[in-house]
């Protein structure tokens, strides 16, 4: 007999779904600029059902048996390439993934043509990736075949932001009027972007910190334009990290140094590092998350990143159940 | 026409206990017994039928819900799509007498459903489905082994079954078509 067997109790009654199918009104999903509360809510509820499906020794439901994704990234991925084609697998689709280094458009084929010919071989969906920012876009115009921005050029990471968003509330429930922290190169940082929509639709507080090198020109004009009044932008992450309930540095690109964003690695490293003692200024038992791939060493300490604080293996975990929840809601069926 | 009331509370109970019997009585006590119900009305219905036999047997079944949301037919065959919940089952089905519970007996397609969902949790001695109300109509080679009221009705009939832990009533009733209201529920 097994012996983690619980009881439902009878009061305790599972509800109904608090939310409709209806609500959801998006073809693609290209960033959470146009994604409501509700719509954030429903994405969460069904990545709740789809972890419950990850955590079972067979972890395949056959939803999407029939349905054909394709990822096409023209950027080097390995986590969130392999997250989209373990989600797409868990709910029985077939996956193709293409190379873009060598494919076709080593051969000088355009990206339309490439996804036409993609949406011609029958793909119901396109997980794409982009050095271009707006690219999904263009190709969501072009074609009739869904597409998923999985990250272009600086721009967004839809998925990325709700993933975060998920792996906080399943910590600390709703999270109106929490506080959130991004920390690092925010002017090249798509999840940064995306996650600025995020916070918005929950009601969350977001505070981006950064020299002023790595914030983009016009931040706060763009702020007030975008009436994203929930964005405070502070230089200095002592005071930022104040009362946060949870911190997010951003991956240092190394590249920028060369660039002259940053007058040193050891500068950023003093200023902006996350470790243990700039941690223990924000709210006790602060959740700390980092998009990945992480540089232990510069953006967050070998201590923060591996303490008990740190959500970062969950993201991984959490990613494939949202990404499941997102390749559900656009694969599936009809809504009614 | 207003809907018709065909079951009420009490009757409901009478029809669950009966049921319950039956249950102990096929499989030689409840030691071994396990229930699933489907979501939404059979999870409170597993519910009642694991106290009833709790009062009567002494022994504490498990339940536990299931969503079939992913196992259904229509939701790869462009037909319409439902927001999913979270199943929870949390105890091991291999080698137990699976009761999978559900309110309305209808084509039989939400039963095939759960059948896979319930494979894919483990591979369970039996599978016995119990159902409150059967009202025919079956697209599937598919049987209940208990059942708690047989009502004929025609396709275009509306049964709805409110259940108190989710409608805060008990009661089955039959709608016939033009009266309005809401969707049918299986």
């Amino acid at each position: 007999m097994n012996v983690n067997e619980t009881k439902l109790s009878v009061s305790g009654h599972e509800s109904f779904p608090s939310l409709s199918i209806e609500l959801w009104q998006h073809r693609h999903v290209l960033d959470l600029d146009d994604f409501s509360c509700d719509e954030v809510n429903l994405v969460f509820e069904i990545a709740d059902a789809m972890s419950e499906v990850i955590s079972r020794d067979v972890k395949k439901v056959p939803t999407l048996r029939g349905k054909t994704i394709a990822t096409m990234f023209f950027e080097p991925s390995t986590r969130t390439r392999s997250s989209f084609e373990l989600a797409a697998k868990y709910l029985s689709a077939d996956t193709v993934s293409l190379d873009s280094i060598k494919s076709s458009v080593a051969k000088g084929e355009s990206l339309i043509d490439s996804l036409r010919t993609l949406q011609a071989l029958g793909v119901d969906t396109i997980v794409m990736r982009h050095p271009c920012s707006g690219a999904p876009y263009i190709a969501a115009q072009n074609l009739e075949t869904s597409i998923i921005n999985a990250g272009d050029g600086c721009h967004a990471h839809p998925s990325q932001g709700l993933l975060d968003m998920y792996t906080l509330r399943r910590h600390l429930g709703d999270l109106n009027g929490r506080k959130v922290v991004i920390v690092g190169d925010i002017t090249h940082s798509r999840v940064a972007g995306s996650n600025i929509w995020a916070t918005k639709a929950l009601g969350v507080k977001l505070t981006l910190c950064a020299p002023p090198t790595l914030l983009p020109h016009g931040l706060h004009a763009m702020l007030k334009k975008c009436s994203l009044d929930h964005v405070t932008v502070e230089h200095d992450l002592d005071v930022a990290i104040r009362d946060a309930d949870a911190v997010m540095p951003l991956r240092l690109q190394k590249e920028r140094q060369q660039s002259g964003l940053i007058s040193s690695i050891r500068e950023y490293i003093q200023l902006y590092q996350l470790t243990p003692q700039r941690l223990s200024l924000a709210k006790p038992g602060a959740i700390v998350m980092h998009p990945g791939p992480m540089n232990e060493g510069i953006e967050i300490s070998h201590e923060v990143a591996y303490s008990s604080q740190s959500l970062i293996e969950e993201q991984v975990t959490n990613g494939v159940a949202v990404r499941m929840a997102l390749l559900y809601l656009i694969t599936g069926g009809k809504i009614r | 026409m207003p809907e018709k009331v065909l079951l009420n509370s009490a009757d409901i109970e009478r029809a669950l206990v009966r049921v319950a019997h039956e249950i102990v009585e096929r499989n030689k006590g409840a030691s071994n017994v396990v229930f699933v119900g489907i979501k939404t009305r059979g999870v409170p219905l597993a519910q009642r039928l694991a106290k009833i036999i709790l009062d009567m047997e002494k022994v504490d079944a498990p339940v536990g819900s299931l969503d079939i949301t992913l196992y259904r037919d229509d939701v790869s065959s462009l037909s319409f799509k439902h927001v999913v919940q979270q199943s929870n089952v949390p105890f091991d089905i291999s080698n137990r007498h699976v009761i999978l519970v559900d309110d309305v007996f209808y084509t039989g397609r939400s039963i095939r459903a759960a059948l896979d969902a319930l494979m894919d949790l483990g591979r369970a001695e039996t599978i016995q489905l119990a159902v409150l109300i059967d009202r025919g109509h079956r697209e599937l080679p598919i049987r209940a082994d208990f059942v708690g009221k047989n009502i004929p009705t025609a396709r275009n009939e509306e049964i709805k079954v409110y259940i108190s832990e989710v409608d805060d009533v008990d009661k089955v009733t039959v709608m016939k078509p033009g009266d309005g209201g809401g969707d049918e529920r299986e």
